[in-house]
């Protein structure tokens, strides 16, 4: 008893230290000073590399459980915030997140796989078709605007089509390209320039863009026309597209043609790339994208949308374009996500995306507080090490069966959690960088300039 | 009455031309024509269910009309998205308030000026020193017209924090945002008191003089239509019955008969005629 004591201190305050370090964090990238943002990302990026190598006795002052933590807490991040970005911000109940996490994992984790097995067709294919379909879509939503009226089916399809011709264009593309790259890759005896871990990286970065780049382009084509629906209805379409997007990933050697991610046997031999500077790096970035994009002038019409649908529409905002902007840029963190996902664990299969597990970002989201995106970062560290730190270990130790309680003890936290504060922790509350900037918040100077009283 | 004269002459700013609308069997709205001219305060009055508010739908492009035209400024708006039609220059409000309840009520009025805001997303994402610029102003801009109501104080104020009245007053403050030329008010007075109700034709007044418009507005306090509609249609079953000044349509046969019923019009006809004796 003794050591479980001991243990469950240790923990909680692991639990209290990793809050501690997402406020600091939050707090010094809301300083003015750009130089103290900068130097302070640097120190909170060094502190956490720091306790991954120095090591006290034999192992590093973060175990390596607590490692994969981490690097879970900095992905559920970047997927939770772009399922508040939909719901919480937009408004739109979405069960699809997990699978365009999924879609981003599969993605990145096929391009790189390809790559060290000196094949760049994944790359090529992946990027000319993220880019070709970009700039169609792009192009088409720029033509179609000038007319009235054009049902959003007939739009879709030409959406579709032209996606389509743009990935057969892509596959030409890599086919054609590929013989031509491959001498550089070398042997396996003599590497070439293309096989150097220098590359590599470059190319896992290229990866996790173009991961996310699909997955926003996914949700793009199933948005147009899905997001017409109610929320209730737009709720159990999504979840129909994670249950075939995991079909399809039980399948993807079978009717898809991907042999290598060997469908419901899991996908493996994906390089583990993800370092900690790379979660870090795109859960920063995650983060600033989400947060200078609700304040703005585009993010107070996301908002508009989630507040009165009615309203919005006379207010002059085109509420079936925010709603589909919300959706595929939740889904973009999502496709990220996925991919730093991918690169840390190595092994990808599709149990872990199934739509039961896909509750998991919703019940963070709802948990730090929808519409609080420091809730869900949070949230996000604060659920993983709860969860599976505390719970997993502490529970373990009182039998081998005893884990499985753990299912029955968290929904019961969850469900005092929704009694007791049902706006969730942090209700909207948002901490430093993440709180409205003050420039645009700051009450009217003294010698205003106002002008003549008002008729009243 | 010299307003209404000059009203006359000036060109019309919004016609429609034998509207209708059908739900199923039902014409909410039948051939249904209405115009209004630039700087006129035009009322649409009626007994509940009379298709007023369908009207209005119909205008702001939430309905599609099953058959006629609408023109504002002389061309057709028939199948613009509302969004389209606000963009065009037709603000309105809602019989039942519909602000952005959990948002300030600065936010309330930036949310208008957004199809203006003077920058894309991708300003916003990269912080450049356009977004810095446009956004400061545009928050001056919402800072200063909330100004003009007197509003300013509760600038910081979640919408639905405030009265009844004043989020009436932020409604109207916001519809007025969108810089419109045509105004269309769905009961503006709706659960007021009489005080309220004195305050708020004022500001109507305001409203109009100061930013140089032309207002709709449906109400069924009749103390409001008479005393501030220069031009009154009465509408009952999705049909125009009467037209013309407060006057008249208060001497109306018709629209007494619709309002008090069959039997009260010709006592209440005789009461106007004897009061005004």
């Amino acid at each position: 008893m003794n050591v479980n004591l001991q243990f469950l201190a240790l923990t909680v305050l692991k639990i209290v230290a990793v809050l501690a370090y997402v406020y600091a964090l939050l707090w010094v990238m809301g300083r003015s000073s750009r130089l103290v943002k900068v130097l302070g990302i640097v120190a909170a990026f060094a502190i956490v590399q720091i306790a991954l190598t120095v090591k006290v006795g034999k192992s590093p002052i973060l175990n390596t459980f607590d490692v994969g933590l981490l690097f879970q807490a900095c992905t559920m991040t970047m997927v939770a915030l772009g399922l508040n970005l939909i719901y919480g911000f937009n408004g739109q109940f979405s069960l699809g997140q997990w699978g365009f996490y999924g879609i981003g994992a599969y993605t990145a984790a096929d391009i790189t796989f390809r790559w060290v097995n000196r094949d760049a067709r994944g790359l090529l294919v992946a990027g000319v078709g993220v880019a070709l379909g970009g700039l169609l879509i792009w192009a088409i939503n720029r033509f179609l605007r000038r007319y009235r009226g054009v049902p959003v089916l007939s739009a879709f399809t030409i959406y579709l089509i032209s996606v389509i011709i743009a990935g057969a264009a892509a596959v030409f593309f890599g086919n054609a390209l590929q013989p031509a790259l491959a001498p550089l890759f070398g042997t396996k005896e003599a590497p070439g320039i293309l096989a150097s871990p220098a590359v590599l990286q470059v190319v896992f970065v290229l990866a996790a863009l173009i991961a996310g780049a699909f997955a926003a382009g996914v949700s793009f084509l199933f948005g147009l026309p899905v997001l017409t629906l109610g929320s209730d209805y737009f709720g159990i379409a999504t979840l129909g597209f994670t249950i075939v997007v995991n079909t399809l990933m039980v399948n993807s050697d079978t009717i898809l043609p991907f042999p290598e991610m060997k469908g419901g046997r899991g996908m493996i031999g994906i390089p583990k790339l993800t370092t900690w500077f790379w979660a870090f790096f795109f859960m920063v970035l995650v983060i600033i994208i989400m947060r200078n994009l609700v304040y703005s002038s585009t993010g107070r019409a996301v908002l508009s949308v989630r507040e009165d649908e009615t309203a919005a529409k006379a207010m002059g905002i085109d509420v079936a374009a925010y709603k589909l902007l919300a959706f595929v840029v939740g889904s973009f963190f999502a496709g990220i996500g996925g991919a730093v996902y991918a690169h840390y664990i190595g092994f990808l299969s599709p149990g872990t995306f199934s739509f039961l597990v896909g509750f998991n970002p919703l019940i963070i989201v709802v948990f730090g507080g929808l519409g609080s995106m420091t809730g869900t970062v949070a949230a996000s560290f604060g659920w993983i090490f709860f969860l599976e730190g505390l719970l997993r270990v502490l529970l373990s130790q009182l039998g081998t069966e005893a884990p499985t309680w753990r299912f029955v003890l968290y929904p019961l936290a969850l469900l005092m959690l929704m009694l007791l504060r049902p706006q969730g922790l942090l209700g909207s509350v948002e901490w430093g960088f993440l709180r409205a900037p003050r420039i645009l918040s700051r009450p009217r100077p003294a010698a205003s300039t106002a002008p003549a009283p008002a008729g009243k | 009455m010299s307003a209404t004269v000059a009203a006359q002459e000036s060109p019309p700013v919004l016609q429609t031309l034998r509207l209708t609308k059908a739900f199923g069997g039902l014409r909410a709205v039948n051939e249904f024509d209405l115009t209004v001219r630039r700087g006129e305060l035009a009322g649409l009055i009626g007994p509940n269910g009379a298709g007023k508010t369908t009207v209005f739908n119909m205008i702001s492009g939430l309905y599609v009309p099953t058959s006629g035209d609408i023109r504002f400024e002389g061309e057709s708006i028939v199948g613009l998205e509302p969004h389209e039609v606000t963009q065009a220059g037709i603000g309105r409000t809602f019989q039942n308030i519909r602000l952005f309840p959990n948002l300030t009520v600065l936010d309330n009025v930036r949310i208008a000026y957004h199809p203006h805001a003077g920058y894309t997303m991708f300003d916003a994402l990269l912080r450049t020193r356009r977004f810095e610029a446009k956004e400061r102003e545009l928050t001056e801009r919402a800072r200063d017209f909330l100004a003009i109501f007197n509003l300013d104080r509760y600038q910081n104020e979640l919408a639905r924090n405030l009265p009844y009245g004043e989020q009436r007053r932020v409604e109207i403050a916001r519809a007025l945002a969108c810089a419109p030329r045509l105004l269309l008010l769905d009961e503006p007075a709706a659960g007021m008191n009489p005080g309220e109700i004195v305050t708020l034709m004022e500001l109507i007044h305001f409203i109009r003089d100061r930013f140089n418009l032309t207002i709709l507005l449906i109400e069924h306090q009749m103390r409001l239509v008479m005393g501030i509609c220069e031009r009154i249609t009465v509408m009952d079953f999705g049909e125009v019955i009467a037209r013309g000044t407060a006057e008249e349509i208060q001497n109306d046969p018709r629209v007494i008969e619709a309002y008090l019923g069959r039997g009260a019009a010709g006592r209440a006809h005789a009461a106007v005629s004897a009061r005004a004796a």
